[in-house]
């Protein structure tokens, strides 16, 4: 097991007078699969955008491991090895999937290092295996601009994966997708989990059914539930919000 | 703009560029024919073609900023003067007692306005390798600043614009001023010679054509080599997604930073070659219409591939050259409509339309 321990408590988040998190706490273990869940505006894009230094917290304590995440900037949690896949899938348009998945490798990131970098024979291996693993082999060379929606998602995905990040948040993997291709993305995100830690924000609960791992369940910016798929469904408080009372 | 367009367009492209370099390379040859010569070239084609060649090396240093790293820089036209503000500075100083008052260390200007001795910062430049440094150093350096202030700030888009376009016009306003100790209005003039040629013989015409040519071919295989290597990649990735960059582990500032100070270190060379072929430098070449006019430039040739810029560069001042003798009042109108018309019509410029027909 690898990886450092995601640890959130008493994170708030206060947009003009809106509380979009409030008080929430949430510990990742690492190497643990997390789903998260909630209605419309609960703050689960907001606590990934907190984790990923996109929005500074108002108050609370956000730390990776010894490492205090609130005083870091995207690029250097990013280093830290914490991946993000976004709801709306962006990949570079302009550059073909091999160079997408080539940027997005780990390797040195400065403009110098950049300017001399030579792909060696690991990395054109490692860009190839997850090609293969996300399913665009034949399209490694096409644009990424003419990909399809759920391609563009599977790319999001790989890009995701050349990171190696220990920690990965993923937000809205499926949404999109066929059937055929949310069972592979579960299976896929199984097949990475005990490696990395992964948080998967989901609304399909079918599909965090089938990922079969601890749930938690937001609503307005804070906890309102945890435990199994059956627990937090039977849970009252969940019923309440989910189908009103 | 597509690093992933057929190589065929690409080809094309490159044979556009190597052919339209090779035309030019001949151009001081043809001048020599006899002037009734179906090629004989002007003297006056000649001298503006050097001027051209200039613009299209500011053009691609602005295309690489703005076509490839996506800072649309409304200011280009301050680093280009300052390039030729410190060749200015080295030309004077080249004067020496030939001036109108004799003084055999002043430039004239300076004993008009009463000054006893040079101001510190025109030491060195009577050295021509000091001068040269400047004409990168200063240009990169404004850049330097300007773009980390911008940058980190992350200032982008229309914001970053504006400010590019206050810093040349800051910059004309200052320099207009006498008390700046560089020439004020009048800027600088009357050079004598450089590297020891005197500047009014064609032999010195005829060089500064040349090196501003090979400037203009090792900028665009520097523009090229940067493009085609994955900080190239990394560029065209901040133009079309800044944020999703930085969640992949970049330092967008510093990658910014960069292509913006190599950008504007080639304008500074660009500017520097300008003023020994028009003998001129004055504050009027920090004008915000000079910086957008290049913007224009790049905008018609189609930002993004290299080519495009140059040739933007030629066919727009080829045009303004035609048309501000064959009907002056025109031209700016014409300018404007080719901005709208471009943008709405041929957003990948006349680069667009070659790429249209290779396809």
């Amino acid at each position: 097991m690898r990886g450092r321990r995601l640890y959130l408590d008493g994170v708030s988040v206060v947009f003009d007078g809106f509380r979009a998190l409030n008080n929430l706490a949430l510990v990742v273990e690492p190497g643990e699969m997390r789903a998260v869940i909630g209605p419309n505006g609960a703050g689960k894009t907001t606590m990934m955008d907190v984790i990923t230094g996109k929005t500074r917290p108002t108050a609370g304590i956000v730390t990776f491991g010894d490492l205090d995440l609130t005083r870091m900037d995207e690029a250097a949690i990013a280093n830290l090895g914490i991946g993000r896949k976004f709801q709306k899938p962006t990949v570079f348009d302009a550059l073909t999937v091999f160079e997408n998945l080539e940027l997005a490798l780990k390797a040195p990131r400065g403009p110098i290092a950049c300017l001399r970098w030579v792909l060696a024979g690991g990395g054109r291996t490692r860009i190839e295996e997850v090609t293969t693993e996300i399913g665009l082999t034949d399209r490694a060379h096409d644009r990424a601009g003419i990909l399809s929606h759920g391609q563009k998602q599977w790319l999001e995905i790989g890009m995701m994966l050349m990171q190696d990040p220990d920690l990965m948040l993923v937000d809205e993997p499926v949404a999109g997708m066929t059937d055929a291709e949310t069972e592979h993305t579960a299976k896929l995100l199984a097949r990475i989990a005990g490696k990395h830690s992964v948080v998967v924000v989901e609304h399909d609960l079918d599909f965090v059914r089938a990922l079969g791992c601890k749930v938690t369940v937001l609503h307005e910016g804070t906890l309102l539930s945890e435990g199994s798929i059956d627990h937090v469904q039977n849970d009252p408080r969940v019923v309440e919000v989910y189908l009103g009372r | 703009m597509d690093t992933a367009q057929p190589s065929r367009a690409r080809l094309g492209l490159r044979a556009v560029m190597i052919t339209a370099v090779a035309i030019l390379a001949i151009f001081p040859l043809l001048n020599q024919l006899p002037a009734d010569n179906v090629f004989h070239v002007s003297d006056f084609l000649v001298s503006v073609s050097g001027k051209w060649i200039c613009y299209a090396i500011l053009a691609l240093s602005l295309d690489l900023a703005w076509g490839y790293a996506g800072i649309l820089s409304l200011g280009h036209g301050a680093f280009f003067a300052l390039g030729g503000y410190a060749m200015g500075m080295h030309l004077m100083r080249l004067i020496g007692p030939r001036g109108s008052y004799g003084h055999p260390v002043l430039p004239d200007f300076m004993v008009f306005l009463g000054y006893q001795e040079l101001p510190w910062y025109w030491l060195g430049f009577n050295h021509f390798s000091f001068a040269m440094l400047m004409v990168v150093a200063i240009p990169g350096l404004l850049a330097l600043v300007l773009g980390w202030l911008c940058f980190r700030s992350r200032i982008t888009g229309v914001y970053l614009s504006i400010i590019t376009q206050a810093m040349t016009y800051a910059l004309m306003l200052a320099f207009f001023r006498n008390d700046m100790g560089l020439g004020g209005n009048n800027g600088f003039t009357d050079f004598k010679e450089l590297l020891g040629m005197p500047l009014n013989t064609g032999a010195a015409r005829i060089s500064l054509f040349y090196a501003s040519l090979i400037a203009l071919v090792a900028s665009y295989l520097f523009c090229l080599w940067i493009t085609g290597t994955k900080y190239g990649r990394v560029l065209t990735a901040i133009r079309d997604a800044e944020s999703r960059v930085r969640f992949l582990g970049y330092n967008t500032t510093s990658h910014k930073l960069f292509a913006f100070v190599a950008s504007a270190m080639m304008a500074g060379i660009a500017g520097a070659l300008y003023v020994p072929q028009v003998g001129i430098i004055n504050p009027g070449e920090f004008s915000p219409g000079n910086s957008i006019e290049a913007v224009i430039w790049v905008a018609v040739g189609g930002r993004g591939t290299l080519v495009g810029a140059v040739i933007g560069a030629f066919s727009v001042n080829g045009l303004k050259t035609w048309l501000t003798s064959a009907a002056p009042d025109l031209w700016l109108f014409v300018l404007g409509g080719l901005f709208v018309a471009v943008t709405l019509f041929l957003p990948k410029g006349l680069v667009g339309l070659l790429q249209g027909r290779a396809k």
